[in-house]
């Protein structure tokens, strides 16, 4: 019966939307690939090259991880998005800088206590503007970290909060695209009042040599994890883990999906509106922020263009997911950080962030709702 | 009164009755402001003020008439149809390298297909037309934001490609392990990846002036009578290729606009801005107008592209960052979507004082500053600049730094047009939806009028 019902479903998809047949087909051929890939075995048909060839399993492990660590960075960053989008309708452009504002001023927080902790011997205006290269890690200053992850939460904050209040807030009753505009004004502003402080070079942060790692063994071979890695892992799922209780333990959660469903009902109810929003920018900027902190953590240097460079990424994981779905922002985001990783074991690597926005192009395409199927806001 | 309307009453009403009067003042002013500037500013340098003059005139308007030509363009997309197009710098990337790849001799790295530069460039606007057809089709379905956002990766999609090495076509021996020439049935041809590609020309203009054995005879006149006031050759090769950017083909542009804004079909792109779906009640089939204007608009930008960063005879894919479709649409923005007249006079704004202004004001505080003091302190980073207490060492780190000043006033002039004034300085305005002047009644037989003879 239900093998049936799962047939007679196919079959309408098949005849009714032959795209998305033509690419489930393609997925399927690239998993089904991957797999005889992964047994190496070469399969063709008369010297035309079918499938298989050869990859190493450890090689596919590592792709897995570093798109895992991508994935969870993006998924972090996408829940604020997400919710800005469902609930106060606009694409926010600005966010990928709330990510860049995080990365700096978490990182100038742990310099500073890095300073004072260690006994440095460098000036300080070089501590400030980090230009002193790789002084941190989890090893030699895990408070400062610490403390730097708590400010690159706090200051994001504060930031996003000042910037709703003197930019968004007047223009709440405008439509998607004026603020659309503003939030690339923003952006611009935000992301060069940066550079205005601490120029456009690229600076390493963290200690390099001496991260201690594990190998994780598979098959064939190993997959290395460091210690900045699994900070990342551990703090990025925690903090997934708090919003989910935020949003189903609090009232606030039942709020956000009352304004996004429907704004002027929600305030007619008696829900206070503009605090819900402000709770959202809350929310949804801390995360952005720790999300920027933890990114630099991972790959050592920071750059003004770090937050803009992931901000599509972003967007892919989101609508992937379906926008205004906080599961499906995280979703969304572990897959897009997979699979632009995964795609390298067919295609160059010039063109993993081509295939994370192809997909976002056809997901909107073929399913604007997104994989989860449009659920709002938890 | 917002502060746009203040500005905007105090422009005499002999320039605000007719567009062509706006947008010449316009020019004119700007031309004044950015003459006497550079000449004052050559002088306390102890530049030749001649050269330094026309240098700043021919660079300024090289910058109005481009961004002018792809305001111009993205107001078909925007301004008509509203379509939010914010892929601008994937089209012009399109183009250039289209026109690029198609002259390039076939014996070149990267190898090309040879054709002359006018088939070339025809061949770039069907292939951009071709692809902003493509790219018409998220359009058919999609919001305007979701629009935007497509719109965007598609544009990274295309750096990206072009970006990439493996279709570079630099390394041509088809021996070698790394050989990146794009081969599709014979014809083969490349990208130049990161390294950029050659443009057929860098100097357009020249070939006025200039043949390969000597100097033409409008030439003799020109460089002659240049010289003669201390301009070099290069200045009057540079400013002829942007009078007849500004002259020709933003006048080209204008009118193409102006024609199809008032044609039948332009109609229907107002009708789809307004309310699609009365469009569509009203029989028409929008979806073959959205494909059909973004066809259109893309070429256009495409052009806009070649005439642009096509001139400099070398681009690189990171020329087409997303930023230069944001200060396209700025300029859009600032004059107005919807008015060709103001694509124009936002175009000039835009690149004459959003884009260039903080850098020429920059340069002014400097010159006062150093007249008044001798020199400014040029302080290496923020953090020396904030704990020398010194007014001047802020003044001059500000002075330093206005490059990236520049996008902070860019974002704050964004935010303030987007809540005070978002249909921009000349956006909303009556637009007349028949074909003849409506509000002409001395002429015509109907309501008793005399007749010319």
């Amino acid at each position: 019966m239900a093998f049936s019902d799962a047939y007679s479903d196919a079959r309408r998809t098949l005849l009714e939307r032959p795209a998305v047949a033509a690419l489930a087909l393609a997925v399927g051929y690239l998993l089904v690939d991957l797999v005889v890939k992964l047994a190496g075995v070469s399969v063709g048909v008369g010297g035309v090259h079918l499938l298989g060839g050869s990859t190493a399993v450890s090689q596919v492990g590592r792709y897995v991880l570093d798109g895992l660590i991508l994935g969870l960075v993006i998924g972090l960053a996408g829940v604020g998005l997400s919710m800005t989008y469902s609930i106060l309708s606009f694409a926010n452009f600005a966010h990928g800088d709330y990510i860049t504002t995080g990365a700096f001023s978490g990182w100038v927080a742990a310099y500073v206590v890095a300073f004072f902790t260690l006994n440095l011997e460098v000036p300080f205006g070089s501590i400030f503007l980090l230009s002193a290269p790789s002084l941190v890690s989890v090893v030699n200053a895990p408070i400062a970290l610490l403390v730097g992850l708590v400010a690159s939460g706090l200051v994001t904050v504060g930031v996003v909060l000042l910037l709703d209040r003197i930019v968004y807030e007047p223009m709440r009753d405008k439509g998607g695209i004026p603020l659309l505009i503003a939030s690339i004004g923003v952006a611009l502003a935000l992301r060069y009042a940066i550079v205005f402080v601490f120029g456009t070079s690229t600076e390493g942060v963290t200690q390099t040599g001496s991260i201690p790692a594990v190998r994780i063994p598979l098959v064939d071979g190993s997959v290395p994890l460091n210690a900045h890695e699994a900070t990342l892992i551990v703090a990025s799922a925690s903090l997934m883990f708090g919003v989910h209780f935020l949003l189903q333990r609090t009232k606030l959660g039942k709020a956000m999906r009352a304004m996004a469903d429907n704004k002027d009902l929600a305030q007619v109810t008696g829900i206070p509106t503009e605090r819900v929003v402000r709770m959202t920018w809350i929310v949804g900027g801390g995360l952005a922020g720790v999300a920027g902190f933890l990114i630099v953590l991972e790959r050592g240097t920071l750059n003004y263009n770090v937050g803009w460079r992931l901000l599509l990424l972003i967007f892919s994981g989101v609508i992937l997911g379906g926008i205004g779905s906080v599961y499906g922002a995280i979703g969304g985001g572990i897959i897009i950080g997979i699979a632009s990783r995964l795609s390298l074991v067919w295609i160059p690597s010039d063109f993993a962030r081509v295939v994370a926005f192809a997909v976002m192009i056809l997901v909107l395409l073929y399913r604007p709702s997104g994989l989860f199927g449009g659920v709002k806001t938890a | 009164m917002s502060l746009g309307d203040r500005a905007w009453a105090a422009v005499p009403g002999y320039f605000k009755e007719n567009d062509v009067r706006l947008m010449a003042g316009l020019l004119l002013g700007t031309y004044v402001i950015y003459g006497l500037v550079s000449g004052f500013l050559a002088s306390v340098n102890n530049a030749p003020v001649m050269n330094a003059v026309a240098n700043e005139l021919t660079s300024i308007t090289f910058l109005i008439a481009v961004y002018a030509l792809l305001a111009l363009a993205l107001n078909l997309h925007w301004g008509y149809t509203g379509l939010f197009n914010i892929g601008i710098a994937g089209f012009m990337a399109v183009g250039v390298y289209s026109m690029s790849i198609l002259a390039a001799p076939p014996t070149g790295s990267p190898p090309g297909l040879g054709l002359p530069v006018p088939v070339a460039i025809v061949g770039a606007l069907l292939i951009t037309a071709i692809i902003g057809g493509l790219a018409a089709l998220p359009a058919l379905q999609l919001d305007a934001d979701y629009l935007a956002i497509v719109t965007v990766g598609l544009s990274e999609i295309i750096r990206l490609v072009l970006n990439a090495s493996y279709f570079a076509g630099t390394v041509t021996d088809p021996e070698a392990s790394s050989y990146n020439v794009v081969d599709v049935f014979g014809i083969r041809f490349g990208t130049g990846g990161g390294q950029g590609i050659s443009t057929p020309s860098s100097g357009p203009a020249r070939a006025i002036y200039e043949t390969e054995t000597g100097l033409t005879v409008v030439g003799e006149v020109v460089y002659g009578l240049a010289q003669s006031v201390g301009i070099r050759t290069s200045v009057v090769v540079g400013g002829t290729y942007a009078l007849v950017l500004l002259l020709g083909f933003v006048t080209l542009y204008y009118v193409l606009l102006s024609r199809i804004g008032n044609s039948p079909f332009g109609r229907v792109l107002k009708a789809i801005r307004e309310d699609e779906l009365v469009a569509r009640s009203l029989g028409k089939d929008t979806r073959l107008f959205k494909i059909k204007v973004f066809m259109v608009g893309c070429a256009l930008m495409g052009l806009g592209g070649i005439l642009w960063q096509g001139s400099y005879g070398f681009v690189n894919p990171n020329t087409f960052r997303p930023i230069v479709t944001f200060y396209i649409f700025t300029a859009l923005i600032v004059g107005g979507a919807g008015s060709n007249t103001g694509s124009v006079v936002g175009g000039a704004v835009f690149a004459a004082f959003l884009l260039e202004g903080p850098r020429q004001a920059a340069g002014l505080v400097s010159a006062f500053a150093q007249l008044a003091f001798g020199s400014l302190p040029r302080p290496p980073n923020f953090y020396a600049a904030a704990v020398s207490l010194d007014p001047l060492a802020w003044l001059g780190y500000l002075v330093d730094s206005v490059a990236y000043l520049k996008f902070i006033f860019l974002g704050a002039v964004l935010v303030y047009l987007m809540q005070n004034r978002p249909d921009g300085l000349l956006g909303h305005r009556n637009e007349t939806a028949a074909s003849v002047d409506l509000s002409d009644r001395t002429l015509g037989a109907a309501d008793g009028g005399e007749t010319d003879d």
